[in-house]
């Protein structure tokens, strides 16, 4: 039990941070509830796949820059291939936009590993051409949604056997990202490849020399990262029941919850909860911070104040550490 | 006993230039800039003139001097992601200031907040050892988050671009751009203080081995607030002159030149890991990247594909370049 939290500390701090701030926010806002819980994890969504994308490549030790293109390229194509189509059609459209996310994260990665060029530059470069991707499938914003995935995003679940009171907290929103992460991330952590990805992240000579197929592991980390981004795009294009071709504010969030949620920049260290419980802390935040009528325009200032505080913080803390 | 053992193979020719391209990592990029002029020069007979040479100029010397703050601070293994908003952040405060108090005054306020994000990444990066591609994306936020609230207050009295501004961004002297004449001392000390000063040669110690240079008695904290601070104020000048050069009260100015800047220094040849690279190889990565930009936009194709070209030539051009610069 202590070992175990010991572990786990940084992401144990993080839900003790989250439940704070909900105490928090019910105090300042007594009318809070569970409707607001779950617009809020709506609005979370498609940050959450963005950081769990992140996450992934930064465990392995690259970088992502290309994120917010690939949920776009994605988020375009399934309201293109979903506008006027049957709603039976989306069944299909699904699973092929998942697949196109892989595909586009598994050309990152196969480019990186044959031009040897570093994963930054790469990714950089892929960032204008999933952007430029994005614009032909999709010159303005438009294209449609299946009726089914629109009203999945609302609402809430009803399992029986639980009484009102519970379920109402539980949206089909948090059910969908913890089904979607789990269902990827749980068998993978505990496979053969989960485990090369921490090792390539950790020290890839040595992960090489150990017999890891560094060049494999590497793409199927970029993929499964592109899975991720694809699954964020769709859940876009379900929450707006549209396509935007232009890439929202993704990346950074999702490079930021990533070193708040306790994965080193650098890789092999880290998990996907710790990510994602931090971009929902950062969510609530500025939740919080409309509630409490601060001027929307500093927002961006506490966000990134406490971005900055944080990872200071952590780094002082890791310093300290080291050198004992 | 022979004598054709004692005589050394003859090196292929290939191999030659190869070793030469290698030695001298300027010659591939200039060559392929003067293809990439020559190419367009078929694509649009008669478009390269005295005008052309002096607009791709002015474009190129604000995305060459932010691609220098990139460079300098590639080369100790960093990255300086707040750039973009310091660059808009500077021209925003000189624009909205220089209709209230005299132009020496409102450039020493449009660069303090320059200094400031500089000095906040130097000691998050430097004594924190925060990696600076989150420090510098944090403190841009703070920055941009600052430069809103400023602006509400501001909004009232008005925005305007000095004259003198519009004539070191706009005008033309001798068919050269104004420009030009304050960025030839500026690249010169860049250039300069890279090769043959303590601080460059430090510089390029940190980035090479980091643990050594350490050892060897460096102050790393020193050097590295040094060189933020300095990333940041020639990103608060790009800013002003791309203000003169755009002339347009915008609260994200300078930002999208951000990702094409870094794109212009890994083009140049300055490794992402540091150690390696130079502000010559930038320049020429800055003037490449506007060639290919007027290219793009000539063709007349949509948005999307000069989206798709632009990032791949990125591509292809850092992985040629690898492959000549290094022998692997």
């Amino acid at each position: 039990m202590i070992a175990f939290v010991r572990r786990n500390s940084w992401v144990i701090g993080l839900f003790v941070l989250f439940a704070a701030l909900l105490v928090f926010t019910k105090i300042i806002q007594p009318s809070y509830g569970a409707s607001d819980f779950g617009s809020l994890v709506r609005a979370v969504l498609p940050y959450a796949f963005a950081v769990a994308a992140q996450a992934i490549v930064v465990i392995a030790g690259g970088i992502d820059l290309s994120v917010a293109s690939m949920m776009a390229v994605t988020s375009v194509t399934a309201a293109v291939l979903m506008n006027g189509a049957s709603e039976e059609f989306a069944l299909v459209v699904i699973p092929l936009v998942l697949l196109l996310g892989f595909c586009l994260g598994a050309v990152n990665g196969i480019l990186i590993v044959v031009t040897r060029v570093p994963d930054i530059v790469v990714t950089l470069a892929m960032l204008f051409v999933f952007q430029g991707l994005a614009l032909l499938i999709l010159a303005s914003p438009g294209g449609g949604a299946a009726l089914w995935l629109k009203a999945m995003m609302v609402g809430t679940i009803a399992i029986p056997g639980v009484p009102d009171w519970i379920t109402v907290w539980i949206p089909n929103a948090l059910v969908i990202l913890i089904v979607a992460v789990a269902l990827v991330w749980t068998p993978l952590k505990r496979s053969r490849l989960g485990l090369s990805i921490y090792a390539i992240g950790s020290n890839e000579l040595a992960a090489f020399r150990s017999g890891v197929p560094v060049a494999r592991t590497k793409i199927l980390a970029y993929a499964l990262a592109g899975l991720f981004a694809a699954m964020g795009g769709i859940t876009l294009t379900m929450s707006t029941g549209i396509g935007a071709p232009i890439p929202g504010p993704y990346l950074l969030a999702s490079v930021a919850a990533v070193v708040l949620g306790g994965v080193v920049l650098g890789g092999g260290r880290g998990g996907l909860i710790g990510p994602i419980v931090a971009v929902v802390v950062l969510r609530l935040l500025r939740a919080d911070l409309t509630l409490l009528s601060v001027d929307p325009n500093a927002t961006a200032i506490i966000e990134g104040t406490i971005m900055v505080v944080v990872v200071m913080l952590g780094a002082f803390l890791a310093m300290r550490a080291a050198s004992k | 006993m022979t004598i054709a053992a004692s005589a050394p193979a003859p090196v292929s020719f290939g191999r030659r230039l190869k070793r030469f391209m290698s030695d001298n990592p300027l010659i591939p990029l200039l060559l392929l800039l003067v293809i990439l002029v020559v190419a367009l020069h078929f694509l649009r007979p008669g478009i390269i003139n005295a005008r052309w040479v002096a607009s791709t100029l002015q474009f190129a010397i604000p995305l060459a001097l932010l691609a220098g703050c990139q460079t300098m601070t590639m080369l100790t293994g960093g990255i300086d992601m707040s750039v973009g908003t310091v660059a808009s952040v500077s021209a925003f405060v000189l624009g909205s200031q220089a209709a209230l108090v005299d132009p020496s005054l409102a450039i020493l306020l449009a660069l303090a907040p320059a200094v400031l994000v500089g000095l906040v990444n130097g000691i998050g990066v430097g004594i924190f050892r925060v990696h600076p591609l989150i420090m510098t994306l944090g403190t841009g936020l703070i920055a941009f988050g600052g430069l809103q609230v400023y602006q509400r207050t501001v909004i009232a009295t008005g925005f305007e671009v000095p004259g003198w501004l519009e004539w070191l961004g706009t005008g033309l002297t001798f068919g050269l751009p104004n420009s030009l004449f304050a960025f030839i001392p500026i690249a010169a000390l860049i250039i300069f203080t890279l090769r043959y000063t303590g601080f460059g040669r430090l510089l390029y110690a940190i980035g090479d081995n980091e643990k050594a240079a350490r050892l060897s008695g460096v102050q790393y904290w020193k050097t590295i607030l040094a060189l933020y601070l300095s990333s940041s104020l020639l990103a608060g000048f790009a800013g002003f002159i791309y203000l003169g050069l755009i002339k347009t009260a915008s609260l994200t100015l300078v930002d999208p030149q951000l990702l094409p800047a870094v794109a212009a220094a890994v083009i140049g040849g300055t490794s992402i890991f540091g150690g390696r690279g130079g502000y010559v190889g930038t320049i020429v990565g800055a003037l490449i990247l506007r060639v290919i930009t007027t290219m793009l936009t000539l063709m007349q194709i949509p948005e999307g594909a000069r989206l798709i070209i632009f990032g791949a030539i990125v591509l292809f051009v850092t992985a040629a370049y690898l492959r000549i610069i290094e022998d692997r």
